[in-house]
């Protein structure tokens, strides 16, 4: 009996290749979606607000581990097959004329790739490393007005994660100030309600300024590891170009994963090929506005 | 069109004694080449002129010299076969080439075709896939059942025929910059699974064919579609795609 190998056989990793990267393309989709509020005017609140339901909702949890895993997996099975399909010709042509007979893209996806994943892993440490493990990631509030004509002062500190003096608010779990003596330090989280101690109502929220890290990321005047100057520039170049590389992966990537799944028909194909190349224009090209737009405007 | 005439061309052949030794470019002039003449006639023009001169002339594979055996794989300026498309190297014709052009002719490179001698490659690999599922079994006892007599879809009949007209040539792992077969084996293993007779060994047939293409070290298809493109006899890259839903049936 013939053993299939959906994992270590040629197809098998191919598949893999094809259904993990066909799920990025989805995931592609949602993260603009969200991203794209960055570009309506006063959008602060609703982007933390976001950013919130983003880092706490449990089915949204599930994807973004699906994401994780996917994006590792791509890019572990995708440089083994470069590995492996560099071993099947070991001694280079001479002379070899590759743009006759197939795109530029198509033959390097590895590179493109790679340079995908080196985009990631900046972009990860810059954003989703600071939403989930920095402990003086900014806050901003948002007051609500509990009674009509109730005046909401209160002071907390700056940083999440990190117990701070909090004047005349009562935070949950408070028995302090619940019990009428002077609050003290108090863990902010993410999202937390925030009272006014005398009348004990709700009267405002606080929330990871997500929306201030990346303004601030994309405008930034400092200078790049202390020497190189207006590091916001830079970092906006260096997010355009790397849409770029990733407009090449799609633009053989989105129509490549059918083939290898087996969805190749003249009816279909040259649908999917022309979808497959809007799709590889457009998302990374509105990806690249939010900081094109960020770093000249305002 | 255009009357033949005789050009002058300068050729950076691959001369390798042995599977064993290292092989390099050669640098050869030949003169009054007839542009009627075809790639592999000029050869044997050099072939005679380095005869003539007591110089070993260059091994190169060929057999029909008419587009059917598959033999002639040379790899002519950068591009399995030349440069033209749907042909084999026996049916390139010299009036591709200018007067004073400078043409390089390596072999077929891909880990699983070593190099025997020259431009001579070593194409069992495969004849071994082929061996692991690319046929149909059938009784021979003196009751065999003539092949008509089951009713074949027409587009189904034309579909396997086109890939059964490949000719096993290897210009696909030629010009794959990953040196895979995958179109070698999609149309071997479309050819049979296209039609009834083919269908019972379906299931084992691509997994064998497959783990044997595998194991031959062949690489792994990226769909650039220079196999498509350089390809002799037009196979379509739907076969692969076929493959890889027979291969995933066959799995699941
Ligand atoms: C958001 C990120 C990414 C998306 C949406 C994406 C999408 C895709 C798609 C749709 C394919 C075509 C699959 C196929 O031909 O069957 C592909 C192929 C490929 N990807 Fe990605 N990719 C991403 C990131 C990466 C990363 C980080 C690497 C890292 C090395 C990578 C390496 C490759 C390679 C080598 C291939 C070609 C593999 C093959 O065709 O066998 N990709 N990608
Ligand atoms: S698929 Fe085409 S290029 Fe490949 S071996 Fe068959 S005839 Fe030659
Ligand atoms: S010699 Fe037979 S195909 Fe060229």
């Amino acid at each position: 009996m013939a053993k299939s190998a959906l994992l270590k056989s040629s197809i098998g990793k191919k598949y893999w290749m094809a259904l993990t990267g066909l799920f990025l393309c989805l995931f592609l989709v949602g993260h603009l979606a969200g991203n794209l509020q960055l570009l309506m005017p006063n959008s602060q609140l609703q982007f933390n607000q976001y950013a919130l339901f983003m880092t706490s909702n449990p089915a949204v949890k599930i994807l973004s581990y699906l994401t994780y895993i996917s994006i590792l997996f791509h890019a572990i099975d995708g440089i083994l097959l470069t590995i492996q399909n560099k071993k099947a010709r070991p001694v280079a042509y001479a002379k070899s004329n590759p743009s006759a007979n197939s795109s530029f893209a198509s033959r390097n996806m590895a590179v493109l790739g790679t340079l995908v994943l080196v985009f990631l892993a900046t972009h990860m440490t810059n954003f989703w490393a600071k939403m989930h493990f920095d402990k003086s990631m900014p806050l901003m509030t948002q007051t609500i007005e509990a009674a009509p004509g109730m005046k909401s002062e209160y002071y907390v500190g700056r940083s999440v994660g990190q117990y701070y003096q909090v004047d005349q608010v009562k935070l949950p779990g408070d028995k302090e100030a619940e019990a009428g003596t002077p609050p003290k330090q108090l863990e902010v989280k993410n999202g937390t309600d925030v009272y006014n101690v005398q009348a004990n109502v709700k009267v405002g929220e606080l929330y990871k300024d997500l929306h201030k890290i990346t303004f601030d990321f994309f405008k930034s005047k400092n200078k790049l590891f202390g020497v190189i100057p207006n590091e916001g520039l830079l970092f906006t170049i260096f997010y355009v170009l790397s849409m770029l590389v990733l407009a090449y992966h799609l633009w053989h990537g989105f129509q490549s994963a059918f083939q290898t799944l087996g969805l190749n028909s003249p009816k279909w194909t040259p649908t999917i090929k022309f979808l497959g190349k809007a799709f590889a224009v457009l998302v990374p090209l509105l990806f690249a506005i939010i900081p094109l737009y960020i770093h000249f405007t305002k | 069109m255009s009357a033949a005439k005789n050009i002058n061309i300068t050729l950076k052949i691959w001369r390798q004694k042995n599977a064993k030794t290292k092989g390099g470019i050669e640098t050869y002039k030949l003169d009054n080449v007839s542009t009627a003449s075809s790639f592999l006639e000029m050869l044997d023009q050099l072939n005679e002129q380095l005869v003539n001169d007591r110089k070993e002339p260059v091994a190169f594979d060929h057999d029909c010299r008419e587009g059917i055996c598959g033999s002639c794989s040379l790899y002519i300026n950068g591009r399995a076969h030349g440069p033209d498309i749907g042909i084999t190297t026996c049916q390139l014709h010299m009036r591709m080439f200018n007067d004073g052009d400078t043409i390089f002719v390596e072999p077929w490179r891909s880990k699983a075709f070593p190099v025997i001698k020259d431009l001579v490659v070593d194409r069992t690999a495969f004849d071994r896939i082929q061996q692991a599922g690319g046929f149909v079994s059938v009784n021979t006892s003196g009751n065999t059942i003539d092949a008509n007599s089951l009713p074949v879809p027409k587009d189904d009949a034309d579909k396997a025929f086109m890939a059964a007209a490949c000719i096993g040539c290897g210009a696909c792992v030629a010009s794959c910059k990953n040196g895979s077969a995958m179109l070698f084996v999609g149309a071997k293993v479309s050819q049979y699974a296209l039609l009834p007779q083919g269908k019972v060994e379906a299931t084992e047939r691509v997994l064998n064919m497959v783990r044997q293409m595998d194991e031959e070290g062949f690489g792994n298809c990226t769909n650039t579609g220079a196999c498509e493109i350089e390809c002799p006899k037009g196979i379509s890259l739907e076969n692969i795609a076929r493959m890889n839903r027979e291969y995933l049936k066959a799995s699941l």
